[in-house]
């Protein structure tokens, strides 16, 4: 932690002032008419709360561990006065989200039309040796305008929920300042103006999301959830390794600029090197955006503290590979091989996590597969090219699955207040020990239930633009001419149809498991059931209004004139569309120059009006029958019920047994091999040899010391000897 | 001249390694690295004649040597003496492993 507090501020220092800049691509230098407001700033604010938050969690600390060497419990909340060390962090960890916020919004309202490429500002040289040079810098175009608003706002809103949620923890410094570091290094990642800087932010988000998921390390669960996490990711960065040796290796450069711009030049497509660089891009995003077979560490990362879910995994960190595979879009365009098996790890992510979210009981559990299967779906989005919409949909996820996070943590909260005042022992996220919340948290039902619509793809809420615009757009490359994929294209259509009305159908069981029917906590402690306090409220509220309008933003052309559109009274018009054009136009024009144009109709007939029709109405129905059949039935309490005994259900329960074959296939050979190597190669040879010299030393020394006969006159003998050996060489065998 | 001189150094520093090896008592043990020395000292002095005057100066720092080593050297036999009241240098061999 020390380590990381000086290292970071003597980036803070250097990042700080206004430094010469070095040499620019030419490129650059022409689109340089725009000059962004202090994008440094930008990225330095979260950090600056990050040393403000851990300094105060150090002294805490001190203070703890001062206590405790006198004997005595520490507590910040005893004595009726909360310390600085818990009161600072609320204004310091929101307060630099906003004001980070508010410098993302000037830039991005500042960003001219005609920005057609990325402005990038260049702070120092980070590693120059021999041919590489690699500069810390940081760009700006529309994808990381579009990036750095969903994590400033997002999580500013995440901080603020966060005050009133984690308000009585002892740690709430420390808890501030690994999420300000995390928003740095989102920040970094998003803005980064080449891979290696984009791997720093890859790799810091990866800390802070271990550090956060085992926030509560003294539950020996919760920490090996965090290393699990880190793990698994360190697994896709191999690939992310290796793809950024082979993208050196064929640009001599790690920049964006001239990457994508000699890409379609010096690399054929189509051809090995860009299916390799993309496949090994691939597997990277498929460890931090958790897609089959890589997914499993994201459920278990549910141990942390749930708006850290919201937030990290949810809203931004795990959306990274959908970045990352946005920003390579031209990179992908070249490589339909790539695109196919992006696109098919998507929807398989997307069908599996959906199937197992709709036998969990846990409420965070259920939220986690659901956001596995909506990454699922934004990886079928960038693998088919429509990048536009997998940057869409994740800013709408971002509103309405940071929105069921935090709701959720509200029903947590107060769960948890219940089952303490009470003295009872119920798993308080279990939905089991739920039921008729409605009652007792209507403004938080009736905020979820907004989310629930949207995620359920359910016109006009947010998530029904985005989720139908994936589907159409499989449903047009599927039929696009020359795509060798078609028929594969199609398959993918069907299945993303399919667990569309299952998102449809888990939420609803969620919510009715959660809010409605009749209580299951007990007398005792659904007295002590609360509606949550404002400072968690009025995010909630924020970004319930996101989840209704935020999909206004991309209203597909093609539906403006229908219902969805209002009949054209809907504003903005594809507007995020045109907004990443320059970003995205390059890989369009390569995948229509492949693939032949889109199609305008689903491979089984039918317009984009009459399927976006078909697919809200299919999910609006799925969400009234799910929640009638639902609804009438009755579920027993945690204690008293042990899951679905067998079948599919039990199956899925059990998460398909993913968890068990990785333990079976990879874990445990891995441990008997360990022990292996520890037993034979360490204990017998390395170890043997080891004493085996010893043993030896000790022979010879026994062997010598027997000379030592304590006679003086011997040796004498043996020096007369020895010295006429020496001048007998010498002088005769000369 | 020169041959029968080191002919002579040669046969005394023989003579007093000789002694040293074989003889036990240490006070003949002492007498016979005096004569090594001189032996040597005899050789130094004759090749001096035809090296030039530094074998005669070396000559007298090792009679220098020799007298301050005689002085160390008696005292410490009278202390061995005094504890094993012996000089019979096969009696003094705690000095090993």
């Amino acid at each position: 932690m020390v380590i990381g507090v000086t290292t970071v501020t003597s980036t803070a220092a250097s990042l700080a002032g206004p430094l010469p800049l070095p040499a620019l691509p030419p490129t650059v230098q022409e689109a340089a008419s725009w000059e962004p407001v202090l994008p440094g700033l930008i990225v330095l604010l979260p950090l600056l709360g990050f040393v403000i938050n851990g300094f105060l969690a150090l002294r805490a600390a001190a203070l703890s561990s001062a206590a405790v060497r006198g004997g005595n419990d520490w507590s910040p909340f005893a004595g009726g006065t909360t310390p600085a060390t818990h009161r600072l962090p609320t204004i310091v960890g929101p307060g630099v989200m906003l004001l980070a916020f508010a410098l993302a919004l000037l830039n991005f309202i500042g960003m001219p039309d005609d920005l057609h490429e990325p402005v990038v500002r260049s702070y120092w040289s980070w590693i120059a040796t021999g041919d590489l040079r690699i500069e810390a810098a940081l760009q700006l175009d529309q994808l990381s305008a579009v990036m750095m608003l969903v994590v400033t706002g997002v999580g500013f809103l995440i901080h603020v929920f966060s005050v009133g949620y984690m308000k009585d923890d002892i740690g709430y410094p420390r808890y501030f300042s690994y999420l300000n570091l995390f928003v740095f290094f989102m920040l970094v990642l998003v803005m980064g103006s080449g891979y290696a800087t984009m791997f720093v932010g890859w790799e810091g988000v990866g800390l802070c999301s271990y550090l956060l998921i085992g926030y509560w390390f003294s539950d020996r669960e919760k920490s090996d959830a965090g290393k699990k996490a880190f793990i698994v990711n360190r697994i896709g960065d191999v690939g992310f390794l290796l793809a950024m040796f082979l993208i050196y290796q064929a640009f001599g450069t790690f920049d964006f600029g001239p990457v994508f711009a000699g890409a379609e030049g010096q690399l054929a497509a189509g051809g090995t090197t860009v299916t390799a660089i993309t496949l090994l891009l691939m597997l990277g995003a498929a460890g931090k955006s958790a897609q089959v077979p890589l997914h499993v560490w994201l459920p278990d990362a549910m141990a942390g503290p749930t708006p850290v879910s919201a937030l990290i995994h949810a809203a931004t960190m795990v959306t990274a590979g959908v970045y990352m595979v946005a920003r390579s879009s031209v990179l992908y365009a070249l490589a339909p091989v790539s695109q196919a098996v992006v696109a098919g790890v998507g929807v398989l992510t997307a069908l599996i996590a959906a199937t197992i979210a709709m036998q969990q009981y846990d409420i965070k559990k259920v939220l986690a597969y659901s956001t596995v299967s909506q990454l699922g779906f934004m990886f079928l989005a960038a693998g088919i090219g429509a990048f536009t919409a997998a940057i869409f949909h994740l800013v709408t996820h971002a509103f309405f699955k940071a929105l069921l996070f935090l709701g959720a943590g509200a029903v947590i909260h107060s769960m948890h207040h219940a089952v303490h005042h009470a003295g009872e022992h119920l798993d308080e996220q279990d939905m089991r020990n739920m039921g008729g919340l409605r009652k007792y948290m209507p403004l938080t039902c009736a905020l979820m239930w907004i989310a629930t619509l949207a995620i359920a793809g359910i016109w006009p809420f947010a998530g029904f633009f985005s989720k139908d615009e994936i589907i159409w757009y499989t449903a047009a490359w599927a039929g696009a001419g020359s795509n060798p994929f078609g028929g594969l294209y199609a398959v993918y259509w069907g299945v993303a149809l399919l667990t569309a009305l299952m998102t449809a159908f888990y939420m609803t069981r969620l919510m009715v498991m959660t809010f409605h029917g009749s209580n299951r906590t007990g007398a005792a402690g659904a007295a002590h059931l609360r509606e949550a306090p404002p400072v968690m409220t009025l995010p909630l509220i924020a970004l319930a209004a996101l989840s209704i309008f935020g999909g206004w933003i991309n209203v597909p052309e093609g539906l403006r004139e229908s219902f969805a559109g209002l009949f054209g009274v809907l504003p903005m018009s594809e507007w995020l569309h045109h907004w990443l054009e320059p970003v995205t136009h390059a890989a369009a024009e390569i995948q229509v120059a492949g693939f032949g144009e889109a199609a305008h109709s689903a491979p089984l007939g039918g317009g984009e009006v009459l399927w976006a029709l078909a697919s809200t109405l299919a999910a609006a129905l799925t969400v009234a029958v799910g929640a009638r059949l639902l609804g009438s039935r009755e579920y027993v309490a945690a204690a008293a019920d042990s899951g679905p005994r067998a079948g599919l259900a039990r199956v899925l329960h059990d998460k398909w047994y993913f968890d068990e074959a990785y333990e079976a296939v990879i874990v445990q050979p891995l441990l008997r091999l360990s022990r292996w190597c520890w037993r034979f190669i360490d204990t017998v040879i390395i170890d043997g040899f080891v004493n085996a010299t010893a043993q030896f030393t000790r022979l010879a020394g026994w062997v010598m010391s027997l000379f030592q006969t304590g006679q003086v006159n011997m040796y004498a003998f043996v020096l007369t000897v020895g010295v006429l050996l020496i001048l007998g060489t010498t002088v005769f065998l000369r | 001249m020169l041959t029968p001189a080191l002919l002579l150094s040669a046969a005394l520093f023989a003579i007093g390694t000789l002694g040293v090896i074989v003889r036990r008592n240490a006070i003949i043990i002492f007498l016979c690295i005096e004569l090594q020395l001189n032996a040597v000292n005899l050789a130094f002095v004759a090749l001096s004649r035809y090296t030039g005057i530094e074998g005669q100066l070396y000559v007298f720092f090792v009679m220098t040597v020799a007298a301050a080593e005689a002085a160390v050297g008696l005292a410490i036999i009278i202390s061995i003496f005094r504890h094993y009241e012996t000089v019979n240098v096969n009696k003094f061999n705690v000095l090993k492993w």
